[in-house]
């Protein structure tokens, strides 16, 4: 700065305003070198004595050692889950509705140190497990808790009875939202649960083995059988589960359609997507900007929900284009427990290999590629935030999920047009609309095949708002009243 | 037992966040079911009744803002604090209603597990009684519940503390203010509980309570054109019928005492939601949702 | 510099096609502004980054006074205060600019000679801006001839609620021609007013069009100052004026902004919504007093390790 004698006022000399690191501390959470199965209130391993190892995907580092479920543990979990079923769905609604506050409560209460937790075993960015993550998950328990003694009031007749066991397998994405999603409806209605995390992102669900164990709840009610796609199927098959939900790719969902065919299990799926994100000429520009980013880049584009589409409208899309490209290049790409990252890395290798796959797909099928200049780190999986323009409804990155940070920007020239694109997919869970006219909004929504809309917003959740999709995007809902029929037996 | 002289305790009102005295500086003597003195409490008058709608005018935009999550949280909050003091509440039911000690606790648990019950209601109630309405015509139309304002409360002059709970916390669960006059007779369990109310995350003045004389402070209540609502359950015939005609004046919205069978509502009854609709208006938006372009195609 | 950016001017020629101009900028969508700022207000900045945002912040502050009681003794200690923030140490940046009325310019001119501290005054009847266009000429006249190196001047917000754009337009440049080349003009909306974010960019639209070289939130008057929404709203407007006409605006929130940390939000703001060439005094400024002290507090637990308190900093 200015010499000691004759402090100068002027400009500032002009170093670039650089953010220091700013590490989230690691020491809020103590990760043990091995996990077991979390089965009838106990740690246990897997009866075949198999791990499987959990990294963090943004240095590749070994975070832990976990059991690997079989079909025999799977057994084990569902014979725990249904012994635990006759006491848990006769407790009063306002018993089991307490041990539910009292888990939202301890989730809010140990929230830095989950937050952290998933960053590392995720690769999502802390600002993201700080202020998304971990606050949708507290709220999901508390308003599902809340359902617990009001189930009459629900819309579906007096005294509606839960299912019995549910089988649940959950997605690397949102591990501890999904969870949540999952087990907080299930309990509420009185069924007991045996939940498989992914194979990439086990530990919030251990983790949330420990805080059923602080909060009191009965073994047995949750079992959590960490393991890979021969679990899942395991789980999904067997004949003493009565309830299996899934979200994931919409493969495996098809998988499961079939397999529980021709018995009485009740299903719900939450797949894939491939969400038009629609803007106007009037749209608030700035704004539509911020929703287009959100809707693509939040969890590095790893949504199901994720708008990968840009519809824009021809007459603004140079003006947009730029504005976008120029928002891009201000993202901060990099260690995901820094709190000033905003895009953090892919959570696996086998990911990463997808994304990039497609990414050339849609290269070599003339669509032009955009990727906004960043340092990516030398360890663990990272892709740089990427655009694809010139994409017309042939090309593949406009019609396969990419599951990635990739959009592809597509014009169209009327509403109509807008709208016949945006339907245009195989899937239907989410679309967003720009504009300021409130009548185009409900008149395009009217006509979107989708579960969500949103309107100049995006990727908006909360846990009083049913979530699901249309087409192949999966049936049934989650969240919100109408996420309680799915656990219950009407 | 020691010799020890026990420290007594100066019940104050609770109005606006705060513990003031009544300003009229009168107080009357509560006794215990067998007529043994327990304390002083404040007998408000009807400029006490004045500041505590002032209070309660002030805190209802920011806490029918809220979002009903947050609102949910803290009526949980309360729940939560008074199982830390169930003793002492306990202990004021023993001697207020003259139970025995374990009747006294089943009454004490039953009012927390009130507010729980009433915090879970806070964001499911709109999902109950509103909705979309399928209109015959091109036009989005949505019916959604609305708090009604500052809300008078005549709590049960039997039921000291599950009584009163259970008619404060459907009221603000849904975003309304409260006025509350507590019970004549048994005062204690409610200043006590605006302790509770201070220290759980509510925001002041959501919940104002007074003691003293019903008739004297509710009759000006009735009257008052900036309150928009009062419940009578702890009114008499004759007083209902005369706070009824009250507060008619401006159109307060009256819920009349429930029809009771023998002595006493039963408190401990499954409370369903009427105490919550009691409490709302009803807003419904329509908006125009038309065709994509001029040709009215369908695409 | 033109009067109306060429590339705008059918803009101005009417009252009906300012409006429709005005009319015709984007809308801005307010839940998703909000949330964008406060996004921007999470990110931490720590360590050498804060060092370097606390010196900056320091050097961009217009060290304003504007009461009914200030005097000649006032305006000098707060011209001292600006040239020397921390007497014990001399590392310190001095302050951009002391902010005054018209009839303590000369006061202030004089006290800050040889320092490079510009002098700032309000003008046209400021705060509230009512008298009629030769009062608020002559009030510019005497804050220039005084010495005055920047004009703060107020707009008409009765003029612009009421929808007549071009009176407010014509006045802003009748203001501009007063300060000729011997002072910048900062043209202040006083968002509180405006109260709708549409009007805001519509007024930083205006006034830019009008050859502000400024645009600024507030008079720190009224119950709403600078906010961190409005103040990215008004970068959002510069930053597009830019890409349009190669004109450089700057930006001045004021009224508010008492803490570091809100300094340092607000710098945030400008690094990732116009990015460098406003991370200058030249272009941007805080209009504060009490912030001043809290930078400087900050400043020496920097240096320090020591958490400061008010006793170790100057009053003024």
């Amino acid at each position: 700065m200015a010499s000691a004698s004759a402090p100068a006022p002027a400009p500032a000399p002009a170093p670039a305003f650089e953010y220091a690191p700013a590490p989230e501390s690691r020491s809020v959470v103590d990760i043990a070198p091995s996990y077991g199965l979390f089965i009838d209130g106990e740690f246990t391993d897997a009866a075949d004595g198999k791990v499987f190892k959990t990294i963090s995907p943004s240095t590749e580092e070994v975070l832990s050692e976990v059991a690997r479920a079989g079909a025999e543990d799977v057994d084990r979990a569902v014979k725990a889950a249904r012994r635990a079923f006759e006491k848990w769905s006769a407790l009063p609604g306002s018993e089991r509705a307490k041990y539910l506050f009292r888990i939202a409560r301890i989730i809010q209460e140990r929230s830095r140190e989950l937050a952290v937790l998933e960053t590392l075993d995720n690769g999502k960015p802390i600002k993201e497990t700080r202020d998304a993550d971990l606050p949708l998950v507290a709220a999901h328990f508390f308003y599902y808790a809340g359902w617990a003694d009001k189930l009459d009031h629900a819309g579906y007749g007096a005294n509606p009875r839960p299912l019995g066991v549910a089988g649940q397998v959950i997605p690397w994405n949102f591990p501890l939202l999904m969870l949540a999603w999952k087990i907080a409806p299930a309990l509420a209605t009185g069924n007991t649960v045996v939940l498989k995390p992914a194979e990439t992102t086990p530990l919030s669900a251990l983790f949330f083995a420990d805080i059923c164990r602080q909060a009191g709840l009965p073994k047995g009610v949750v079992n959590i059988i960490p393991g890979y796609g021969e679990a899942g199927a395991a789980l999904v098959e067997h004949p003493d589960v009565n309830k299996v939900a899934f979200t994931g790719s919409t493969a495996v969902g098809k998988a499961i359609a079939r397999q529980v065919a021709g018995t009485h299990k009740k299903v719900t799926l939450e797949l894939g997507g491939k969400g038009a994100n629609i803007v106007f000429d009037d749209a608030p520009i700035d704004q539509a900007v911020e929703g287009i980013v959100t809707g693509i880049f939040f969890n590095q584009g790893q949504v199901c929900c994720a708008g990968s589409r840009l519809l824009v409208q021809e007459s603004i899309q140079d003006e947009l284009l730029e504005s976008l490209k120029r928002r891009l290049s201000t993202l901060r790409l990099g260690d995901p427990l820094d709190k000033n990252t905003d895009i953090g890395a892919i959570n696996s290798a086998e990911q990463l290999a997808r994304i990039t796959a497609l990414a050339d797909t849609g290269e070599a099928e003339g669509a032009e590629r955009w990727s906004a200049p960043c340092d990516l780190p030398s360890s663990g999986y990272w892709f740089a935030p990427t655009l694809f323009t010139g994409v017309t409804q042939a090309h593949t990155v406009a019609r396969d999920e990419i599951f990635g940070p990739v959009l592809s920007v597509l014009s169209f020239r009327t509403p109509d047009e807008a709208v016949a694109k945006a339907n245009n997919t195989q899937y239907g869970l989410s679309a967003g609309i720009w504009t300021e006219k409130g009548s185009r909004i409900l008149a395009v929504a009217n006509k979107l095949r989708a579960g969500v809309i949103w309107a100049n917003t995006f990727n908006k959740f909360d846990p009083t708002s049913p979530f699901g999709g249309y087409k192949e995007s999966g049936y049934g809902r989650e969240g919100g009243r109408h996420g309680l029929e799915a656990y219950l037996d009407v | 037992m020691s010799d020890r002289l026990t420290v007594l305790k100066t019940y104050k009102l609770y109005v606006g966040g705060k513990f003031p005295r009544s300003e009229s500086g009168r107080v009357y003597e509560v006794t215990d079911s067998k007529d043994k003195w327990l304390a002083n409490a404040p007998l408000s008058s009807r400029k006490d009744a004045r500041d505590a709608v002032v209070a309660a005018r002030k805190a209802f935009g920011a806490w029918s803002g809220a979002t009903a999550y947050n609102r949910g949280q803290v009526l949980y909050r309360v729940a939560e604090m008074l199982e830390g003091r169930k003793s002492q509440f306990v202990h004021e039911v023993t001697h207020a209603e003259g139970l025995s000690k374990s009747k006294a606790a089943d009454v004490v648990e039953a009012a927390i597990d009130r507010w729980v019950w009433y915090a879970g209601w806070t964001d499911k109630i709109a999902q109950i009684v509103g909705g979309a309405n399928p209109v015959a015509g091109p036009f989005f139309n949505l019916s959604t519940p609305e708090p009604t304002g500052v809300v008078t409360v005549v709590a049960p002059q039997e039921s000291s503390f599950l009584g009163l709970v259970s008619v404060i916390a459907p009221v603000i669960a849904t975003g309304n203010t409260a006025v509350v006059i507590a019970s004549e007779k048994s005062p204690l369990p409610a200043l006590s509980l605006g302790e509770v109310l201070a220290t759980s995350d509510l925001p002041g003045g959501v919940v104002n309570i007074l003691t003293g004389r019903t008739r004297e402070i509710a009759v000006p209540l009735a009257s008052h054109q900036d309150v928009n609502a009062i419940d009578l359950t702890g009114a008499d015939a004759d007083l209902a019928r005369d706070l009824e005609i009250a507060a008619a004046d401006n159109l307060k919205r009256v819920l009349r005492p429930q029809p009771v069978d023998g002595t006493a509502a039963d408190w401990s009854a499954d409370p369903g939601t009427h105490r919550l609709t009691a409490f709302l208006e009803m807003k419904t938006v329509w908006h125009p949702t038309g065709t994509l372009g001029a040709s009215g195609s369908a695409y | 510099m033109p009067t109306t950016a060429p590339a705008f001017a059918d803009a101005t020629a009417s009252d009906g096609a300012l409006r429709r101009f005005l009319h015709g900028l984007p809308g801005v969508d307010t839940v998703g502004l909000e949330a964008r700022a406060a996004s921007l207000g999470t990110r931490s900045v720590k360590t050498t980054s804060k060092a370097f945002a606390i010196d900056l912040a320091i050097s961009m502050i217009d060290l304003t006074t504007l009461e009914g009681a200030d005097t000649p003794g006032k305006v000098r200690a707060l011209c001292a205060k600006g040239a020397n923030p921390d007497p014990t140490d001399r590392t310190t940046p001095r302050v951009a600019a002391i902010c005054v009325y018209p009839d303590m310019a000369q006061t202030a001119k004089e006290a800050l000679a040889g320092t490079g501290i510009k002098v700032a005054s309000v003008a046209t009847a400021f705060p509230a801006g009512r008298a009629a266009l030769p009062v608020k000429l002559a009030d510019v006249r005497d804050a220039v001839e005084a010495g005055a190196d920047e004009i703060d001047m107020v707009i008409d917000r009765g003029a612009f609620l009421s929808g007549h754009y071009l009176k407010v337009y014509e006045e802003i440049v009748a203001v501009k021609a007063e300060c000729g080349d011997k002072a910048r003009l900062k043209v202040i909306f006083e968002t509180g007013e405006l109260s709708t974010y549409d009007n805001i960019r519509r007024a930083s639209w205006l006034g830019m069009l009008a050859g502000a070289d400024f645009i600024k939130t507030s008079t720190g008057k009224v119950g709403v100052n600078a906010t961190p929404p409005n103040t990215l709203l008004m970068l959002e407007a510069v930053r597009d004026f830019k890409a349009q006409t190669g004109i450089q605006i700057g930006v001045k929130p004021a009224g508010g902004i008492r803490t570091t940390k809100d300094a340092i939000k607000f710098l945030v703001l400008v690094n990732e919504t116009v990015g460098e060439d406003w991370l200058t005094n030249e272009w941007f400024r805080f209009g504060a007093s009490s912030l001043l002290n809290d930078l400087l507090m900050q400043r020496q637990k920097l240096s320090t390790g020591r958490y400061s308190g008010p006793d170790y900093v100057t009053v003024d």
